[in-house]
């Protein structure tokens, strides 16, 4: 932008210097583009400099790639449709010097493109297939042909077998990273092979796989294994760890959540080895979290970080935990609605290091636990605790006194009020606060906020029904590092709002569900002043119509994800936003000026598309041949069929909670 | 001389004339039961029913009360000729009565032949001449065999016994039969010889159980038991019990006697399905053990090694002998790789061939996952082939998974088709892939391949081939396919 004045001492300028400039700059694609567009000088030393890529379309791959040469780190995640030519194109134009690609949300290319990368990027380091349900093993011996790949992801490959995994195993010998999350075709065989061949490994995933503790015998010999995850593996039972004797002084991570078959004996033995463990993560344990089970714990006395979600806990449990582990920095406890007053406050009597705490949905705790909180762990950074409604109002004002390094506050549904606000605006480096459905705050409290915390990058209103524009006028003063605010369902809120809010340069999200009150002006300003707005949410604003999305189409060039459900926009501000070149997702249920060839024309016009909400009724109206070419261009459909007619209702937040309240007392 | 030696030991279901579709087959006892033999030749008079050679006298007493002089001569023969060293003066009476006895039968048939009626009686008594006629041949034959003469304490007892309906039709077919190659008769086996294959084979996967390494743990003090040495020729004979009525071959006395229920009522008596051994010598003193040993030189199962460990049954030499001292002549259809000596075992394995889905980049297979990951643990360098439909683009690059089959079939119709075997091409996988081009693959393939394994699977011609590596001392494999599927064709 500033370019201008700079023009006549150009030649003055080394490259370092230049260079040094790009680097600034990098941070804002639109900085960068105005850059290299100054002159050929510019033009070439941005290309030179450039090494990571993130393309819109696999289409433009062959003239990117011969632009930036030095490209490597190639993110391909949002192109749905890699072909094997364009894998070929990669190969050739910028294999020597890649070093890492990203494929993990892209479809359509065969071991044939694999091959071509694996073979012509020599330095390939890392790869993420990720997705590629169809991929087979034959692709996966291609990829082993990738002889110093690093970093390997396999996420969700699930025709995968262990003869696939047995060729990267002896392929890829110096494999850093292995993930094979839900890899559901990869057994104990092909993970026992990976162990024994590739002894560099440092993290692996077995997530959702169907392994047993037998390749873990196998898997904990590794010398310098540090993370270990082993979610949901039901086929990791006590009796197949029984006999397992390990000594890995290297393990620093262990998730063993949603084991159901893994009690306290397994979970001993597999403990009594790891003498250096640093997280620990029991989520949804099949065991009781009791005197007994915290025992086992004894070894990994340096435990850092401990997950118990969903677990049932004892208070003697939580007691000998904060005990035994007195260096523990984070405890998540969320979802663990056996956890009283008297646990809690045991646990963290000694965790004086204690950081983050989550306890959402501990609905018996109190203000008297929060207080010993507060009271005991004076660092803490993050508190979560969404619904944890008989905590009194005292208790956030005791928070916000003692805990004044606090960054990231979940507040979802709780009974916190101006004074609590108030006293948690004195953090300052509070960045993320989320205060939905507090009926309590008001205008005033946020104005509070808005003064204090000049950091927050996040704040989340939704349905807190007392703020109006004011409050949120405040806020958009104070915090000009806001990027994600949610005013959903508030209902006071007008244009003026959003015209506050457009001074937020930053802002990235914005949801602004079912807010009657704003209309295309108050959008307009947001979409010429926040640059990078990636994700809109309008859905039930009855004002909005196609001129808000004719300006947003001009203007939000960065936009990605946008709803326009139930909104007055027709088949001409739909089609419009074709102009927006990133824009992935679309929602457009229950809009009644849409007719079946504006979506048509819509859909045709937005190449980048991965996933279009609509109504039912147009399924059968839309061309099928369209929907198969969509389907093919890597977008999915979802078809919503209810009418929604409980819209007053929905609106009247009164009415909701009630009825939130009256489902939780049902059962 | 060969001629004779076959004729000893193998079943001659000879019938080299066209008219005639039931063969006359002849039992002939082998000589490693002589003991038992003799046991029955003692109790003979007393439990005739019991013997496998009496049968005939049994029956043909219930048709006629006048054959008991034919029975005992028979009877006569065996001990003549048990007797008998080889003596060229015995040899000499021996033929001289043959002479006489075939003069004899020749009248009796001209009579038949100038009445035209034919009497049940002469009928017997041609019969039973033809059979002791038989017996000396055979016997005397038999005495001329150095082998048979000095290794064997007695001499062959074989029992003949013609199929007594058609005997008179027959009784100069016989006879020619008699100086005829026998190999040449087997080309034309009637149908109830296929049928008996096709049976036999159902007993062999019964014995396939019973294998010779069941009785490693057994420890018998040296001296308890009594050690048999059976010669190469008899282990490799095809059957040891033959039906007297029909031909068939068995190999299990047992297995016989349930055959016989079918020949009639009067076999499905009790003491007719009895074991006979048990009951021959009721009362006499406990029989020492028999433990067998090897006669392969230097073998650990041949009883001068110094570790002898003795073999516990005749199927366990049989199967030892062939397993560990003969040429794997059978190989599988399907995979034209593994190659067995025990046709059994072949059978075996081609239940499983083709389910060794598990294959190394080296070109092993596996019939289990772990197996073959095991394999991959411990070899540098090895990794998992993916079956050729699925990793296209890795066959172009002609990277391991695309070589086994062609591979395969090469290596095998290299050994085929090849005339001077060589060393070290024969005897291992490691040389096929290098060997091999697909160019070789298509020109063996329109050599001797087509012919060569579908004789050795045709069950018809398995014991043939037997027949001809005993008795020519060359197998199929070692002295190449051509000349074998030659012969059989």
């Amino acid at each position: 932008m500033k370019k201008g004045k700079q023009m006549k001492g150009i030649d003055l300028l080394s490259e370092e210097v230049v260079l040094l400039i790009v680097d600034l700059i990098a941070e804002n694609p639109w900085d960068l583009k105005s850059f290299s567009l100054t002159c050929k000088w510019f033009y070439q030393v941005e290309a030179k400099h450039r090494r990571t890529l993130k393309p819109l379309r696999a289409e433009y791959l062959p003239r990117i790639l011969s632009r930036y040469r030095n490209t490597s780190d190639l993110d391909l995640t949002l192109c749905p449709r890699v072909t094997d030519y364009a894998l070929s194109v990669v190969g050739c134009l910028s294999g020597p010097t890649l070093r890492s690609v990203d494929l993990s949300r892209s479809g359509s290319f065969t071991a044939a493109g694999l091959l071509r990368l694996a073979v012509k990027c020599v330095s390939l380091v890392e790869i993420d297939l990720s997705n590629a349900t169809e991929m087979r093993d034959g692709a996966a011996a291609v990829v082993a042909e990738a002889r110093s790949l690093e970093r390997l992801k396999l996420g969700r490959c699930k025709k995968l077998t262990d003869m696939g995994i047995g060729c990267i195993a002896v392929g890829c010998r110096k494999l850093k990273r292995v993930s094979l999350k839900w890899c559901v075709g990869v057994g104990d065989l092909g993970v026992g092979l990976l162990a024994v061949k590739c002894n560099h490994i440092r993290t692996l995933d077995l997530s959702y796989l169907p392994i047993t503790g037998k390749c873990l015998h196998d898997v904990l010999k590794l010398q310098h294994l540090e993370e270990l995850l082993l979610q949901g593996c039901f086929g990791v039972d006590d009796d197949t760890l029984k006999s397992l004797t390990h000594s890995s002084t290297s393990l620093k991570k262990l998730d063993a959540s949603s084991c159901q078959n893994l009690t306290q004996r397994g979970l001993t033995s597999l403990l009594s080895g790891a003498r250096c463990l640093e997280r620990l993560d029991l989520s949804h344990s099949s065991s009781v979290i009791s005197l007994d089970f915290a025992s086992s714990l004894n070894k990994v006395s340096a435990l850092q970080s401990i997950r118990l979600d969903g677990c049932s806990v004892t208070c003697d449990g939580l007691k000998a935990i904060g005990t035994l582990c007195i260096s523990l920095r984070e405890v998540s406890l969320s979802k663990c609605v056996s956890v009283t007053d008297e646990g809690l406050s045991s646990l963290v009597m000694k965790l004086k290091h204690l950081r983050k705490l989550d306890i959402t949905c501990c609905r018996k705790l109190s203000g008297v636990s929060i207080t010993q909180v507060a009271n005991s762990c004076p660092l803490l950074v993050s508190l979560k605790m969404e619904s944890c409604s008989l905590v009194s109002r005292e208790a956030f004002w005791l928070i916000g006194h003692k805990c004044r390094l606090l960054q990231e506050l979940d507040f979802t549904d709780n009974e916190i009020d101006d004074e609590g606000l108030k006293s948690i605006s004195s953090c300052v480096s509070l960045s993320s606060l989320k205060l939905g459905i507090c009926l309590n705050i008001t205008d005033r409290g946020l104005s509070y906020v808005g003064m204090g915390c000049s950091n927050l990058r996040e704040l989340d209103l939704y349905r807190s029904v007392g703020i109006t524009d004011i409050g949120i006028s405040s806020i958009a003063q104070g915090c000009c590092h806001l990027e994600t605010i949610n005013i959903s369902y508030c209902k006071d809120i007008t244009d003026k709002s959003l015209v506050s809010l457009s001074k937020c340069s930053l802002l990235q999200t914005f949801e602004s569900r079912g807010c009657p009150h704003i209309t295309c002006q108050g959008l307009a300003a947001i979409a010429v002043r926040c640059k990078r707005l990636t994700k809109l949410d309008l859905k039930k604003c009855p004002y909005i119509n196609d001129s808000g999305l004719l300006t947003l189409a001009h203007f939000s060039q960065s936009l990605k994800q946008i709803s326009v459900s139930e909104t007055g926009v027709t088949d001409v501000g739909l089609v419009s936003l074709a102009n927006i070149g990133c824009l992935q997702n679309i929602a457009a249920v229950n809009t009644r000026g849409l007719s079946p060839s504006g979506v048509s024309a819509a859909l045709v016009g937005c190449g980048g598309l991965r996933k279009v909400k609509l109504h039912a009724s147009l399924r059968s109206l839309l061309p099928p041949t369209l929907i198969n070419h969509m389907e093919a261009r890597g977008c999915a459909f979802l078809w919503k069929d209810n009418n929604n007619n409980t819209l007053q209702a929905e609106l009247d937040p009164k009415y909701w909670k009630l009825q939130l309240e009256e489902d939780n007392l049902v059962p | 001389m060969e001629t004779e030696d076959d004729l000893c030991q193998n079943n001659w279901g000879n019938s080299s004339s066209s008219k005639l579709r039931e063969p006359v087959c002849f039992t002939s006892q082998h000589k490693w039961e002589d003991a038992s033999i003799l046991d029955y030749e003692m109790g003979m008079e007393e439990e005739p029913a019991l013997q496998v050679f009496d049968h005939m006298k049994a029956s043909s007493g219930q048709e006629h009360n006048n054959n008991n002089n034919g029975g005992q001569v028979n009877v006569d023969f065996l001990q003549g000729v048990r007797a008998q060293a080889w003596d060229p003066r015995t040899m000499l009476s021996n033929l001289s009565f043959m002479e006489e006895k075939i003069h004899e039968l020749q009248d009796l048939v001209h009579l038949i032949v100038g009445g035209g009626r034919q009497d049940q009686q002469q009928q017997q008594h041609i019969t039973t001449d033809l059979t002791s006629i038989i017996i000396q041949l055979i016997s005397t034959a038999g005495s001329l065999l150095p082998s048979v003469k000095h290794n064997m304490s007695t001499a062959p007892g074989s029992a003949l016994f013609p199929y007594p309906r058609e005997a008179n039709n027959l009784a100069s077919q016989t006879l020619n039969n008699n100086s005829n190659n026998n190999l040449a008769q087997d080309f034309d086996l009637p149908k109830p010889t296929i049928v008996q294959e096709r049976e036999s084979h159902v007993v062999e996967e019964h014995e396939m159980k019973d294998e010779d390494d069941v009785e490693e743990g057994e420890n018998l003090p040296p001296g308890s038991y009594e050690i048999l040495q059976l010669e190469k020729e008899e282990i490799l004979a095809p059957h040891t019990h033959f039906c007297t009525i029909c031909g068939k071959g068995f190999k299990r006395d047992a297995n016989l006697r349930m055959h016989m229920r079918g020949h009639g009522d009067e076999y499905k008596t009790p003491a007719a399905l009895a074991k006979p051994n048990k009951e021959a010598v009721p009362g006499s003193e406990p029989t020492l053990i028999k433990r067998y040993s090897c006669p392969f030189p230097g073998c650990k199962r041949n009883k001068d090694h110094k570790k002898f460990q003795p073999l516990k049954t005749i199927l366990c030499v049989k199967n030892h002998y062939k397993r560990t001292h003969c040429d794997k002549s059978f190989t599988c259809s399907r995979c034209h790789t593994k190659k067995f000596s025990v046709i059994a075992d072949l059978k075996t394995h081609e239940k499983h061939c083709g389910k060794n889905k598990w294959l190394c980049s080296c070109g092993t297979t596996f019939s289990r996952k772990d197996k073959l990951f095991g394999h991959i643990t411990l070899f540098q360098g090895h990794t998992p082939a993916i079956p050729l439909e699925e990793s296209k683009p890795s066959a172009q690059r002609g990277s391991s998974a695309c070589e086994n089959n062609t591979g395969m079939v090469g290596f095998n119709l290299g050994s085929a088709n090849q005339e001077s075997p060589q060393p070290g091409f024969m005897d291992g996988k490691m040389s096929f892939e290098e060997s091999f081009s697909p160019l070789c693959f298509d020109t063996c393939n329109f050599g001797g391949f087509h012919e060569f394994p579908r004789p050795m699977f045709d069950d018809s011609e398995s014991s043939f081939q037997m027949l001809i590596s005993s008795a020519c001392g060359f197998s199929p494999r070692n002295g190449g396919g051509g000349s074998v599927s030659n012969t059989s064709l």
